[in-house]
């Protein structure tokens, strides 16, 4: 994979050389309440430990409760689970860039920004409270395009088709692909999509408000790559068309502008303007076919 | 009459299996979470996935030798038929997985590659890339979406599971959940209940697990009557990166490839390592071990590693424990081509380039061979009657667990990549069952009583009331520090009794403290922090169930080792007193099975665990020593041979179905 300049390994950071470590430092956070509340910056100061990573900052936060002037304060509210930057729950916007919070390190974080770090929610999401935003679109998205293997079942069929190397050497970057939603935070064309349930709305009807407006915005450069994915594999290809002609209605594959600012935050470093290039492709030619009948 | 559906806990490998299969055979399905599916514990699994397979099988492997290792890896503390049909089935749910589109790592044939694991000599995993386990949840929630899709099953993501629904014939009509967003409290009324909650590393305060491993889940049905099997039973992980938020894990596969594991001679040396001379290190398990050297089982790596820390605090920092794992005397080329995606695992968490300086590794909690007590329902050959409704059901009628959360599979210690196999393989053979199970049942759940669904959530929602009233003045955050302290230091590696008792007493303290939590936060409105409160004062039931049945096991099985109970190597020299020694060893261990060769079973009660022992179906493969490292250890294998061998004549029964003569440790 080429270099991206996002990948913060830590090897840019000098350890044990000139600064010594300081004491405590400044988080702001962005916090809003509720949906639909305004929203208002907290600061908190934390004391500094070696290692520490944004997850280890809030839970700090969460234990200590009380914000720089000593006022007592709710806990902090985030999303994270792995902790290992391979579930896709903890991004956030930290010090402006969207990226998982487990795999941001203070170091590196007050290299860049002495003193202080600052946190804010996904900003292409609504916001649940706080720092855990509602990311049901993204998934909602790997529905339209059937981002699965439609087998006939699940019982013993015998080993699956095979496949060469260099082909597994292509899906696998696709596949873990971890639904973080990084590349569609960062991306100019995917708009925010917010609702909020009206007055004697059923919880299935705003459900199927909900799917009917995601459905209209754009899918995004994850829900592409896996069309990509999915179209590679030998029993996958039987329903390539069918993912292609999702990714040709409203909010598809043309709504992209090419921007290429998805591949570079995404932090499983997926190929994502190739998928994109590939898809375009792919659907070139479908529409081809289409019109001649095929 | 409403229509059977089945709610399903969790959505990790075990509840996203049992959902695809339900769905596939025309039930419908709920499915609650914590966290939405895809982001489950299993997607940290990095190692593979075990079967035996067609090259292994012209090397000589059978699934009965997998059956066969996975029996001798536990210690004999499993019942063997439900191992028997996993390891039958396990190259059957490769099969599977590949189909479902799991990027397999491919050989250049176009077949599936594999590596070997620990406690085999046969190439039997499966893998894709150094994340296997994500593969497998990726392609099962795939499959799921596809049903979510189809409106087979409905997805309840962000919810906790509070409580099994219990009637007063003790039967299990549904569940309590909770909306983590809105906090709403919900009763689910359902035909069966599967559970498929994961490990429980929270007790523990950090572990190589993820941050919903709370053990919650299981803990609440463990106090609503479900019994607890095997609880002291937990694998600690020799090589994981001390972080503050989490240890994260180290793969073997490093000292496969030539790590070195070492401490200064001189405690606490400040030193840059890369500068400390060669004759001021110790490689402690090459000196102890010189025929495994850093190769050594993972238990023993644990053990000693623990020791040079603890006992002879040589720990490298001096505020921590921790020795180096130093791959620095390899060519970095030469790294990067084998070990490249673990090394970046370090360099992007630890911010130091392993390549260049050693890492810092220590012991973690990684895996619980206990957990739910399930039955099932024996074959005539020995293996399960698939559809049987007894496959996976615990003690309480309709209740089912499955994965992790229960304990089935893995007895006294687990193997390297076999329980992404279990957890897999008991979701497979639950559906049938449950599908037996609804076939043949009066009634939908959803026509009884309202009054018994009310007064569940009444129940849950009263407590949830109280606790944000609460003002006790305790911290639930530094509660759970402590319980991770003291779970950490009596109940892992070694243990003894005066500890594992002292940390009974500071454990039902600190269980009162929890009690006495005031939350900082009281609204209703996503309140992780009432959520995290309650799953901390559940940890207690569990966290005690681990000791008393710890306390109470005065033997080494597995992972549980309390030196003060060991088995003694064998000291002479000579070899008619050395024959002597072997027969007095094999008559002690004999004794010992008598006593021990069961599953602890821990009953709740308000007051403590009450702990019985359960007799083990090792009707299969008969027990032998576990001898791997012991001075002594062929003489005892020889003699363990001869007496079995007189048994059999005298029996006129061979050893078992297949594993007749198979009675050596494996080298
Ligand atoms: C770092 C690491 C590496 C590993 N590597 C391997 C390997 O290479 N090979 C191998 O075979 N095994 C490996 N294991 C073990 C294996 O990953 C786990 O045992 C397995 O993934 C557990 O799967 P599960 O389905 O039982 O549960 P999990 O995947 O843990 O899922 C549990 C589910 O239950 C839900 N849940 C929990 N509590 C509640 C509640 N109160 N309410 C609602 N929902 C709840 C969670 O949200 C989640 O969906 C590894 C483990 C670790 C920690
Ligand atoms: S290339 Fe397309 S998907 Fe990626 S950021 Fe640009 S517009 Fe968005
Ligand atoms: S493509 Fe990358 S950034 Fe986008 S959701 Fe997947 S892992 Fe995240
Ligand atoms: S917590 Fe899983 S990606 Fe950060």
């Amino acid at each position: 994979m080429s270099d991206h300049s996002h990948n913060d390994n830590a090897s840019h950071t000098s350890h044990g050389g000139g600064h010594a470590p300081p004491d405590s430092f400044e988080v702001r956070v962005l916090r809003q309440d509720s949906p639909g509340q305004a929203s208002y910056w907290e600061r908190h100061r934390v004391k500094y430990e070696p290692e520490m990573n944004v997850i280890s900052v809030l839970q700090q936060i969460a234990a200590h409760a009380t914000d720089v002037d000593g006022k007592r304060v709710a806990p902090v509210v985030w999303d994270c689970n792995c902790l290992e930057e391979v579930c896709g729950a903890c991004t956030m916007l930290i010090n402006g860039r969207v990226r998982q919070s487990c795999s941001a390190l203070v170091d590196n974080l007050l290299a860049e920004h002495p003193g202080e770090i600052e946190l804010s929610p996904m900003s292409k999401f609504p916001v649940v409270r706080d720092l855990m935003v509602d990311r049901g679109r993204l998934f909602r998205a790997l529905q339209k395009v059937e981002a699965w293997i439609p087998v006939d079942g699940y019982y013993d069929m015998g080993p699956g088709p095979r496949q060469s190397q260099s082909t597994q050497e292509q899906t696998y970057p696709l596949s873990e692909c971890m639904s973080c939603g990084c590349c569609l935070d960062a991306c100019p064309q995917y708009l925010k999509v917010e609702l909020t349930r009206e007055e004697g709305e059923s919880e299935a009807d705003f459900e199927a408000r909900k799917r009917a407006a995601y459905d209209e915005g754009f899918i995004g450069a994850h829900a592409i790559s896996q069309v990509v994915l999915f179209n590679m594999n030998p029993t996958g290809k039987m329903q390539a068309g069918e993912r292609l002609d999702a990714m040709m209605e409203e909010g598809g594959l043309m709504v992209c502008g090419n921007a290429q600012n998805c591949v570079a935050v995404c932090p499983k470093r997926i190929p994502l303007t190739t998928s994109i290039a590939r898809a375009g492709r792919a659907t070139t030619v479908r529409m081809v076919q289409k019109w001649f009948g095929k | 009459m409403a229509k059977k559906r089945v709610m399903i806990v969790g959505g990790g490998l075990a509840g996203l299996a049992a959902a695809m299969k339900l769905a596939e055979v025309g039930i419908e399905v709920d499915l609650m979470s914590l966290t939405p599916v895809k982001r489950s514990h299993s997607v940290c699994a990095q190692g593979g996935i075990n079967s035996c397979n067609d090259l292994t099988r012209q090397q000589g492997d059978t699934e009965w030798k997998h059956f066969d290792d996975t029996v001798y890896g536990g210690d004999f503390l499993q019942h063997q038929p439900p191992v028997k049909e996993m390891a039958y089935w396990g190259p059957k749910i490769i099969d599977l997985m590949d189909r479902l589109g799991v990027t397999f790592n491919r050989t250049p044939e176009g077949f599936l590659d594999r590596r070997r694991f620990g406690g085999t000599l046969y190439k039997r995993t499966a893998f894709a890339g150094a994340t296997t386990g994500q593969q497998l949840l990726y392609a099962l929630d795939e499959q799921v979406r596809r049903w979510e899709t189809a409106g087979m099953i409905k997805k309840y993501e962000f919810w906790d599971f509070l409580g099994p629904i219990v009637d007063d014939q003790g039967i299990c009509r549904g569940c309590v959940g909770q909306d983590l967003v809105s906090m709403e409290i919900r009763s689910f009324p359902a035909d069966g209940v599967i559970v498929a909650s994961g490990g429980a590393g929270l007790i523990y305060g950090r572990s190589t697990m993820s941050m919903a491993c709370t053990g919650s889940a299981a803990s609440r049905c463990y106090q609503a009557g479900v019994k607890y099997g095997n609880p002291e039973f937990i694998q600690v992980h020799p090589t994981a990166v001390p972080g503050a938020d989490k240890l994260r894990l180290m793969s073997e596969s490093a000292r496969g490839e030539g790590g070195r594991v070492w401490v200064p001679r001189t405690p606490h040396d400040p030193r840059n390592p890369m500068s400390i001379p060669e004759t001021e290190r110790y490689y402690f398990l090459e000196e102890r071990y010189p025929k495994y050297g850093n190769l050594v089982p993972r238990d023993i790596a644990t053990r000693e590693i623990f020791d040079i820390c603890v006992n002879e605090g040589l720990s490298v920092d001096k505020d921590r424990q921790c020795v180096y794992l130093d791959l620095t005397h390899i060519e970095r080329s030469e790294l990067n081509r084998k070990l490249g995606g673990i090394l970046e695992i370090y360099e992007k968490f630890q911010g130091v380039d392993p390549r260049d300086t050693p890492m810092k590794i220590f012991p973690a909690v990684h895996y619980f061979m206990g957990g739910l007590w399930c039955d099932y329902q024996k074959s005539a050959d020995g293996g399960l009657v698939v559809g049987s409704p007894k496959n996976q059901v615990t003690n309480i009628p309709n209740l089912y667990a499955i994965g992790e959360c229960d304990y089935q599979y893995h007895g006294g210690n687990r193997l390297g990549a076999n329980s992404l196999l279990s957890c897999i393989f008991s979701g497979l053979i639950v559906a049938p069952g449950v599908e037996a199970l609804l076939q043949n049942s009066q009634g939908a759940a959803a026509d009884l009583p309202a009054s018994l669904f009310a007064q569940a959530k009444k129940q849950h929602q009263e407590r949830h009331n109280q606790l944000l009233k609460n003002a006790g003045g305790e911290n639930p955050y530094l509660v759970h520090q402590e319980l991770g302290e003291v779970m950490t230091k009596a109940a892992t590696v070694v243990r003894r009794n005066a500890q594992l008792e002292a940390a009974y007493e500071t454990v039902s303290a600190l269980q009162e403290r929890a009690r006495n939590c005031s939350l900082s936060d009281t609204g209703s409105w996503t309140n992780q922090n009432v959520v995290f409160t309650k799953a901390l004062q559940d940890m207690f039931p569990m966290a005690k169930a681990i000791l008393r049945g710890a306390i109470l096991r005065d033997e080494c099985r597995g992972a549980h080792y309390k030196p003060d109970f060991g088995m003694p190597a064998l000291a002479s020299t000579d070899d008619a007193a050395r024959h002597q020694e072997a027969q007095e060893w094999c008559d002690r261990f004999e004794v010992n099975n008598q006593k021990f060769l069961k599953s602890t079973i821990a009953t709740y009660t308000p007051s403590g665990p009450e702990i019985t022992y359960e007799d083990i179906d090792t009707s299969l493969i008969p027990p032998r020593p576990r001898l791997y490292g012991l001075v002594g250890a062929e003489v005892i294998e020889q003699v363990w041979k001869e007496r079995q061998a007189a048994k059999d004549s005298k029996s006129g029964n061979g050893a078992g179905v297949g594993g007749a003569g198979k009675v050596a440790a494996t080298p």
